[in-house]
């Protein structure tokens, strides 16, 4: 494109005061990767091609589905089942020619991370887990980058810019604000929780703005800092965050401990345990169909005589799960821990073919309710 | 008599309301363990905690009309 065209598409924006054409080169030179194409990665590519950032990446390992389309509004009911990163580049093409971009259908994960990482000056976080989030995060620490982050739940969400370079030292990272990963069942996502569709459209703005901040130079940005906004009553809360030389013992110090982190296991997003109570327990006892599985050592206390079950300690589950046929699996122990685990277990085995319960707060938890119903 | 504003965030709002005031409270630690009192089902969420906009990670002093927030950790994209 000749020096004209250019001027004509960034005119805009190049006459603003503090931007200028020199704002428009470090746009068009930046290189930026984007983790996640849903409800923040979706206006976030679409500002900053628009913009004119020169080389973008896109991951994104799913395909559309209709329920995105309330909020990701890149895609259309033509593209349903197809992946979402490949939808994502049609589109942004036809937006901007010029920009260059680089297509990564899969998931990121410790292997990949770096490689892919590597390549490009910052990180725009818009993903949908736990496990990602800390290891974009860390991968960003470790590499060096900057990073973006947004995220949001129901009617809020949370922007701020991390791991920037000041006065030689790095602000404060994702791990400064929530040092530990939740487990995924601890928090809600999207497809239970519920997200309203022009949040991550107002978020995901956010983002790009901040992205377009840092790379130009231009404003104050959200460094030490987190934004909340809540779309119900228009509430913004800022937060300080402080780099703390704690939290830099919890992120991997090289390739081979970010190799060696598992994050899938930390936030232990793959498996959710279904846990039941009292009441349901007793609801499928009397149903009768269902196998209940005692998952305690032999001669543990207090022995169970109250309804049928089959015993198989933990330690032996999986050596033994064949022999369960049943369509419905019950798990209890005396806490729930040992059975929440055990559930984990055999739904990793089984799949979607069975269902598989956890009698949470254990036999200990049903025997207080059963002598109070008395 | 010390008066300190608590601010609940995303789920937690869902528990404990958008916001309460609360009186003769001297310290996060006290001021934890009376919600988880008041809101039982706390005890479950996992969640930060701010004092007047800085985030603490121990018991931390109160003092008069400050604002305490409680935020949980969003995974939602």
């Amino acid at each position: 494109m000749n020096n004209d065209r250019l001027y004509e598409r960034y005119q805009r924006q190049l006459i603003l005061q503090g931007f200028g054409a020199e704002g428009q080169q470090k746009l068009l030179s930046a290189s930026v990767l984007v983790i996640g194409t849903g409800g923040l990665g979706c206006p976030v590519l679409q500002y900053l091609v628009a913009a004119g950032v020169g080389s973008i990446g896109i991951v994104d390992d799913d395909v559309v589905a209709l329920s995105n389309l309330h909020r990701q509004v890149l895609y259309n009911v033509q593209m349903i089942g197809r992946p979402k990163a490949d939808c994502a580049l049609e589109v942004l093409q036809q937006l901007n020619p010029q920009t260059r971009f680089s297509i990564y259908n899969e998931r990121l994960t410790n292997k990949n991370a770096v490689n892919i990482l590597s390549s490009y000056d910052l990180v725009i976080d818009g993903s949908d887990n736990f496990a990602t989030r800390y290891l974009v995060n860390d991968a960003c620490v470790l590499l060096n980058k900057p990073l973006v982050y947004g995220a949001i739940s129901q009617y809020e969400g949370q922007v701020a810019v991390f791991n920037m370079l000041q006065n030689n030292e790095r602000s404060a990272n994702y791990r400064d604000l929530f040092p530990y990963p939740p487990k995924e069942a601890e928090v809600l996502n999207c497809a239970e929780a519920g997200v309203l569709g022009v949040l991550p459209g107002i978020i995901g703005s956010m983002m790009a703005n901040e992205t377009i901040k840092l790379i130009t130079g231009t404003g104050k940005l959200l460094m030490n800092r987190l934004l909340t906004y809540n779309t119900l009553n228009n509430q913004t809360y800022e937060l300080e965050i402080t780099a703390g030389a704690e939290t830099r013992s919890l992120i991997p110090a090289t390739e081979d401990e970010l190799l060696q982190t598992d994050y899938e296991f930390l936030c232990s997003s793959a498996t959710v345990v279904n846990e039941i109570d009292t009441n349901t327990f007793n609801t499928i006892i009397a149903e009768g169909t269902a196998a209940i599985v005692d998952v305690r050592e032999k001669d543990e206390q207090p022995v169970v005589t109250a309804f049928n079950h089959i015993q198989m300690p933990l330690k032996s589950l999986k050596q033994h799960a064949s022999w369960l046929t049943e369509e419905t699996i019950v798990v209890f122990c005396l806490s729930g821990k040992r059975s929440a685990q055990a559930a984990k277990q055999l739904t990793e085995l089984f799949g979607a073919s069975k269902k598989i319960y956890s009698l949470k707060g254990g036999i200990q938890q049903w025997m207080l309710e059963q002598k109070q119903t008395v | 008599m010390m008066r300190v504003e608590v601010l609940f965030f995303g789920k937690l709002s869902e528990i404990a309301g958008a916001s309460l005031v609360i009186d003769n409270i001297k310290t996060t630690d006290q001021l934890l363990e009376q919600l988880r009192l008041q809101f039982p089902s706390l005890a479950a969420e996992k969640y930060i905690v701010a004092v007047d906009k800085k985030t603490i990670t121990e018991n931390t002093t109160l003092s008069e009309n400050c604002t305490v927030a409680l935020l949980p950790p969003f995974s939602g994209g």
